[in-house]
């Protein structure tokens, strides 16, 4: 990957930077021609893209197979939900909870999941995230199964991000500076020690990084950023319910993050708007899109390729594809 | 109140054969060629699926758990050959999304074929009854689950430590290219080995089925505490999953049954009501969290790896 020249006009480039000017015309668009629904679903696709840009920290970077991240997007809601219920709308405590929780939930989960490695790995985390679920199904006086829905959003100095102009520009600006600092952060000392531990942690040990610290760090700090998707979620939504929680939405994450590109730079954004963009497509079509949706996914599984991503650079750099697959297996689970 | 702990205790005991049925088949396939299969809860409920359209149409529950297992066994196998032995040589990551992919397809498909409404499947005639077990009556049918199990237990036991097939899986689950190399036919052996795990999910399926309802989506909360099942009893190991199975059945019964009144003895009612079920359903995950944070490698495993 570093062969090819970091020019703008590359496809792998020019794509996503394409896809960032649609993203920067949409709330134009939506106020010319008053279609707010569209403009919320593309908030939507940029708040999962921020979760998706966590999860390659942790999963693409690291090679941390998380099924858990919907506990730190749940934990994010929430942290809007529980203050709104009693009236905080103080988009600052928010944020604080949020990053608060998600810090600590993913230093404690992480540090005993990191006891382990491969499938056991998958499995705890995806227990404690069915942990956090099942603590928000019990908990009845906020709503319990069935969600709550949030009546003071957060409020940043007179921005009211319940609004969905407001919440989109915001989420716009952050997937721009996640994408951005996760570019920086790949190339990086720390990045290049993650991406050594994902192709062989006990080679990083021997050369004297702590790769299992270093591992933890990319964790929490993935959890701590999906946590903000989630807030972002549920001031978007209005609502917070357990079923943010739930494992299909981990699920959900790691298939973009494959369908765009494990690891790369753009991968989440790509991932991220074709995963949901596909779904609106075939929920046109079908109300069983989920049947077909499921065979998409096992067939992007069985074809293990390199994701959108690696699908365009393969236009500007046929030569080193085979290095990028190789090194797109060697992903350590 | 004796009687109330003892009822709650078969339950637990109930609850946790249903676990290990589940867990015996999935910590092979985990353990032996090493695959993370997300499925194992999908063919749980076509269990159930089968066993229920099957006693609608005959209404015998003896036909309808054939039906269960053997529709089990040829969906296993199907699937074994089409996608999971394709994948044997991956990494996690695909294991992971193929098997997520092939859930909500069969969800989605279980949906199309039974309807959206859940199934119900009567206990049969003859177990439609009490026992009498140390002084407390129970139901027969829950009863019959444990003594299946229990049987389902004691039979992979000997299967696995008895056998030579059982002796060509341990020695899989410790070296397959070795016995590969030796001349055993091992895509034979991981298909049957997949084929027994769907077998018994599907059994539990269906003995679930009269006390659950058959629905969509039945299969992944039982898939996701199987999984606590099998990191607490270790993965790869029967008999580990066997106690670890029972501790979470009866850990997690007993503690919805008595932790709320038990908390409401040592602190304010209303505080009680509120966290009482809440811990009540972390329960399990804390114990795993536990015993991850002193064994890693599981409660009953053995020294190997």
């Amino acid at each position: 990957m570093t062969l090819a020249k970091p020019s703008i006009w590359r496809a792998g480039t020019l794509v996503p930077l394409l896809i960032f000017a649609v993203f920067i015309l949409v709330p134009v668009w939506g106020q010319l021609t008053d279609h707010t629904f569209y403009v919320a679903y593309f908030a939507r696709i940029l708040i999962y893209a921020i979760a998706v840009v966590a999860l390659n920290l942790a999963l693409g970077f690291g090679g941390l197979v998380s099924l858990g991240h919907a506990l730190f997007m749940g934990l994010g809601a929430y942290s809007v939900a529980l203050p709104a219920f009693y009236g905080i709308d103080n988009g600052w405590v928010h944020l604080g909870f949020c990053l608060a929780s998600c810090a600590l939930a993913g230093l404690i989960t992480g540090a005993i999941s990191l006891r382990t490695s491969g499938i056991g790995f998958i499995m705890i985390t995806l227990a404690f995230a069915q942990m956090g679920y099942f603590l928000f199904v019990s908990l009845k006086q906020y709503g319990g199964d069935d969600g709550t829905s949030i009546a003071n959003t957060s409020q940043f100095f007179g921005l009211n991000l319940g609004g969905v102009y407001e919440v989109y520009v915001v989420s716009l600006v952050l997937l721009i500076l996640a994408t951005w600092w996760s570019a920086r952060l790949r190339v990086s000392p720390f990045g290049m020690v993650l991406r050594g531990a994902r192709q062989n942690a006990r080679r990083v040990r021997a050369v004297g990084f702590p790769a299992n610290h270093y591992l933890l760090v990319a964790y929490v700090l993935s959890a701590m950023l999906c946590g903000v998707a989630g807030m972002l979620l549920a001031n978007l939504n209005a609502f917070a319910s357990p079923s943010t929680l739930s494992w299909i939405i981990s699920g959900d994450l790691v298939v973009m993050l494959v369908l765009g590109g494990l690891g790369t730079v753009f991968g989440p954004v790509l991932g991220a708007l074709a995963f949901l963009g596909l779904e609106e497509i075939l929920k046109a079509f079908t109300d069983h899109w989920l049947a077909v949706f499921g065979l998409v996914i096992v067939f992007i599984g069985l074809l293990g390729k390199a994701g959108i991503a690696g699908f365009l650079d393969s236009f500007s750099q046929r030569k080193s594809t085979s290095a990028r697959t190789a090194q797109t297996k060697g992903a350590k689970a | 109140m004796t009687t109330l702990v003892l009822s709650q205790l078969l339950n637990g005991v109930q609850y946790g054969v249903l676990l290990f049925l589940l867990a015996a088949g999935l910590t092979l396939v985990f353990g032996i060629m090493s695959f993370v299969n997300l499925t194992h809860g999908s063919l749980y409920m076509l269990g159930a699926y089968f066993g229920a359209t099957a006693y609608n149409h005959t209404s015998s529950f003896l036909l309808a758990l054939a039906a269960a297992i053997g529709g089990c066994i040829v969906v296993g196998v199907v699937l074994e050959r089409l996608a999971v032995s394709r994948l044997y040589s991956r990494d996690h990551l695909d294991h992971v999304l193929v098997t997520f992919g092939l859930l909500l397809f069969f969800n989605e498909m279980a949906q199309i074929i039974w309807g959206t409404q859940p199934y119900f499947l009567p206990v049969p005639a003859w177990l439609d009854s009490t026992v009498n077990l140390f002084g407390i009556t129970y139901p027969s049918y829950r009863f019959a689950i444990i003594v299946a199990g229990l049987l389902a237990a004691v039979g992979s036991y000997w299967l696995i430590h008895k056998t030579r097939l059982g002796m060509l899986i341990r020695a899989g689950s410790v070296n397959p290219q070795m016995i590969g190399a030796l001349g055993i036919n091992i895509k034979f052996l991981n298909a049957l080995l997949f084929a027994v795990g769907a077998a018994l999910a599907g059994l539990a399926g269906v003995m679930a089925g009269p006390i659950l309802s058959v629905q969509s989506g039945m299969g992944e909360p039982v898939l996701i505490t199987t999984l606590v099942v099998i990191v607490i009893g270790g993965i790869g190991s029967v008999s580990g999953a066997f106690y670890a199975a029972l501790v979470v059945g009866i850990v997690d019964t007993l503690g919805r049954a008595f932790l709320p009144m038990l908390l409401r003895e040592v602190m304010a009612r209303d505080l009680a009501n509120a966290a009482g079920p809440a811990i009540a359903s972390m329960l399990i995950y804390v114990l795993m969290a536990v015993v991850l944070a002193i064994r890693p490698q599981g409660l009953f495993a053995g020294a190997k790896k």
